[in-house]
């Protein structure tokens, strides 16, 4: 029961929610109805006992790319009035559209019921007395390793494309000239002078 | 209504779903909330994912959520670079003018 209650609470909140992000006026609020989306998604995980990802989620999700989100929107300067002027011109064909795949989803989820799902054989099943975040962790490591270090060779990517399209060069600013700085000698950062006494070199 | 199956799930992934495809067609002045319908997108796919998952009792499930966490985390860090370069070479984020090269 107390299950039950959790899950329509979660449910709704998370679809109110992704609701908001789509329809607020303000991307700041929209941001913040982000966050408030994926953290009842993550409650959702927890009652289907995915306690790992959902841990990821709030972690990567709320902390990293819902706070990068806030970030860019309070970075650009932006008109929030002239955001939203194209929403009415566009809401027929994009509830149209939304109407359709909803009504497709609907159909597909009529024709389809729970008994057709059965499981197959040889699946990674969680061990007696493991839990899923070790259970998850022993799968990752041995049969999805490759996977794994593909996925972060994909962050990796990410991460220097990141770098290499908001990198500028800005000219007039002083930059450490390594191979100059390595390359002076004596020669050309010393010279002799020969200063008579009482006057001094002048200039 | 007290019983809580798999079913129920899915449609939370479902009706999440729709959300997403329906802010993609909606905010056309404004890539930021583009963004955040896909990511809306992928958390209704790992919603299912995990559903499925918890249903059958088979963690592959969960590991292939994790890699489109990975893969929506690294799409949201290349789309807001490019959305920053964008906005520095525009003036604004808008999805309508996007088609500048016309290409």
């Amino acid at each position: 029961m107390l299950q039950a209650i959790t899950f329509w609470i979660l449910a709704s909140v998370t679809i109110l929610s992704a609701f908001f992000v789509v329809a607020a006026r303000n991307p700041v609020r929209s941001v913040l109805w982000l966050i408030l989306a994926f953290f009842s998604a993550a409650g959702l995980f927890v009652l289907l006992g995915a306690e790992f990802l959902a841990m990821l989620l709030i972690v990567v999700y709320v902390g990293a790319v819902a706070v990068l989100f806030l970030f860019v929107v309070m970075m650009l300067d932006v008109d929030f009035t002239e955001l939203k002027q194209g929403f009415l011109s566009y809401l027929p064909f994009g509830a149209l559209v939304s109407i359709v795949l909803a009504t497709e989803l609907i159909i597909v989820g009529n024709a389809w019921t729970e008994a057709n799902v059965v499981a197959p054989a040889g699946v990674n099943t969680t061990p007696e007395g493991v839990s899923n975040v070790e259970a998850l962790g022993m799968l990752l490591y041995d049969d999805y390793a490759y996977f794994f270090q593909t996925a972060g060779l994909v962050l990796l990517v990410a991460m220097i494309g990141a770098i290499v399209l908001t990198l500028r060069h800005k000219p007039h600013i002083k930059r450490q000239n390594i191979a100059e700085q390595v390359g002076r000698d004596r020669k050309t950062a010393v010279t002799m002078q020969d200063v008579k006494s009482g006057e001094g070199l002048g200039e | 209504m007290t019983e809580i199956g798999l079913s129920h799930y899915l449609a939370v992934a479902a009706i999440l779903f729709t959300i997403g495809v329906f802010g993609i067609f909606v905010n056309r002045k404004n890539v930021i909330i583009l963004l955040m319908s896909i990511e809306l997108l992928l958390l209704a796919v790992n919603i299912n994912l995990v559903a499925f998952s918890s249903h059958l009792g088979d963690l592959a499930g969960q590991v292939f959520a994790m890699f489109v966490l990975t893969v929506a985390a690294a799409e949201a860090a290349v789309g807001l670079a490019i959305l920053v370069v964008y906005f520095r070479n525009r003036g604004n984020i808008s999805v309508e003018d996007v088609n500048l090269m016309k290409g």
